[in-house]
């Protein structure tokens, strides 16, 4: 225990864990987990950003108090423990939205619920916080939220900019004067199914860009 | 009985789970690559919906939302449990997963070993979370409107995974961009499935 304290807060190890998952191990695009909430709160830039941070605040969160009782939970009634450990995280969430931000809880609505079956929570739970200290844990559990989030919050810009022509309501397409010149806004981005063809097309460019995550044939 | 089947078709085609509202995705995407897996996943999905949203229903409007423990006695009838929901009904969903599982394992060997490991998986599927949560949001009647949703509901995760599975099959055989092969092509078609179902958006029941 004392070698591993010796090691600085942020050591290359502890950075990679931070940053890994924000490209080659994107939960989204790479380890496919916790798509189900992903798409459906995209329709705008507000909602993307509240529950990417609300996703961030309960995954670091879970994964410290998972940590911390690693040795304690029996492996048989682990999955039980962890959602109750989620379950308890999101009612805290759910309580703060509804009490600080009601419009956006409204806009939410289940979305917030569902972080508690969100894969990419149970996910790194099980791969990462049940075997690892909490320092590492907390570090992993905030890279893999973001990695998550980052994509929401891409998708969402784009799906609001092209769809309504704002962007967090402020309606930036008018003020650039595009109307003026024959910019239709394309309903269509407001869709869901485009949320899927958006996601597709991050995917391509992502490895397009970064080809070691080709799948092989 | 009118309504109850209009609430089925709505639930399976108008609005349904996948490709309305993204719920069940990250199995939806994972156990899509053959048709018969797909299909074991997917009869799953039915059953355990079919289950939990009727007996979610009962445990909402029994001891949960607000002055629901009325029938206990009369100083029950100011409590409000709702803020307890989540917890309620994802342990519900597990315990219910749980009992299902050893059921079938009892009394339908053959049924037990082609759903195999889909049972435990399921518990952590959106889907089925979703399932009665949309249930507590839309506020069903009665206990057969809550049970005509779950069942719809998840009949329509079946007809979009199994489609899904018999896409990807195909698509095996043709030239997709490198960049996309795999996950990335599996988004679009899904995306393009989802354009062809809200063609049903329109249709009033």
């Amino acid at each position: 225990m004392s070698k591993t304290e010796k090691e600085p807060m942020f050591s290359a190890k502890n950075i990679k864990l931070l940053s890994t998952p924000l490209n080659d191990e994107n939960p989204i695009t790479v380890q496919v987990l916790g798509i189900c909430s992903a798409l459906a709160v995209t329709v705008k830039l507000e909602p993307a950003v509240v529950l990417a941070v609300a996703v961030v605040a309960v995954m670091g969160a879970a994964n410290v108090i998972i940590s911390l009782l690693r040795k304690t939970i029996p492996s048989r009634i682990r999955i039980i423990v962890q959602l109750v450990v989620i379950a308890s995280l999101v009612i805290l969430v759910d309580q703060v939205l509804k009490a600080f931000l009601y419009d956006v809880s409204r806009q939410l609505s289940v979305f917030v619920g569902l972080i508690i079956t969100n894969c990419i929570i149970m996910g790194r739970l099980e791969a990462f916080a049940l075997g690892n200290r909490v320092w590492p844990s907390f570090l992993d559990g905030i890279g893999n939220a973001a990695g998550y989030g980052w994509i929401l919050i891409v998708v969402a810009f784009f799906r609001e900019l092209l769809g309504s022509g704002t962007l967090w309501d402020y309606p930036v397409m008018e003020k650039l004067g595009l109307f003026n010149i024959g910019y239709e806004n394309n309903g269509f981005m407001i869709l869901p199914p485009m949320a899927l063809i958006t996601v597709g097309v991050i995917i391509w460019v992502q490895r397009s860009r970064n080809r070691k995550l080709i799948e092989s044939k | 009985m009118e309504g109850l089947i209009n609430i089925f078709v709505r639930s399976v085609f108008i609005d349904n789970m996948v490709f309305a509202y993204f719920l069940g995705m990250c199995s939806y995407l994972a156990v899509s690559k053959t048709v018969s897996t797909a299909n074991g996943l997917g009869i799953a999905v039915v059953f355990v919906l079919g289950i939990t949203v009727p007996v979610n229903y009962l445990i909402e409007n029994y001891f949960l939302s607000a002055g629901a423990m009325a029938w206990i006695g009369s100083g029950f009838e100011t409590v409000d449990l709702s803020f307890l929901s989540f917890i309620m009904f994802i342990a519900v969903i597990a315990s219910m997963v749980q009992l299902v599982e050893m059921t079938v394992e009892k009394f339908a060997p053959a049924l037990y070993s082609s759903l195999g490991i889909f049972l435990p998986l399921i518990a952590v599927n959106c889907a089925i979370l979703g399932g009665s949560l949309f249930m507590q949001e839309r506020e069903y009647a009665n206990i057969a409107e809550a049970a005509s949703f779950g069942l719809g509901s998840g009949a329509g995760f079946y007809l979009a995974i199994v489609g899904i599975a018999a896409i990807r099959e195909k698509i095996r055989y043709s030239n997709v961009p490198g960049p996309l092969r795999g996950l990335g092509i599996t988004f679009i078609v899904t995306g393009l499935m989802g354009i062809a179902f809200m063609s049903f958006m329109g249709i009033s029941l």
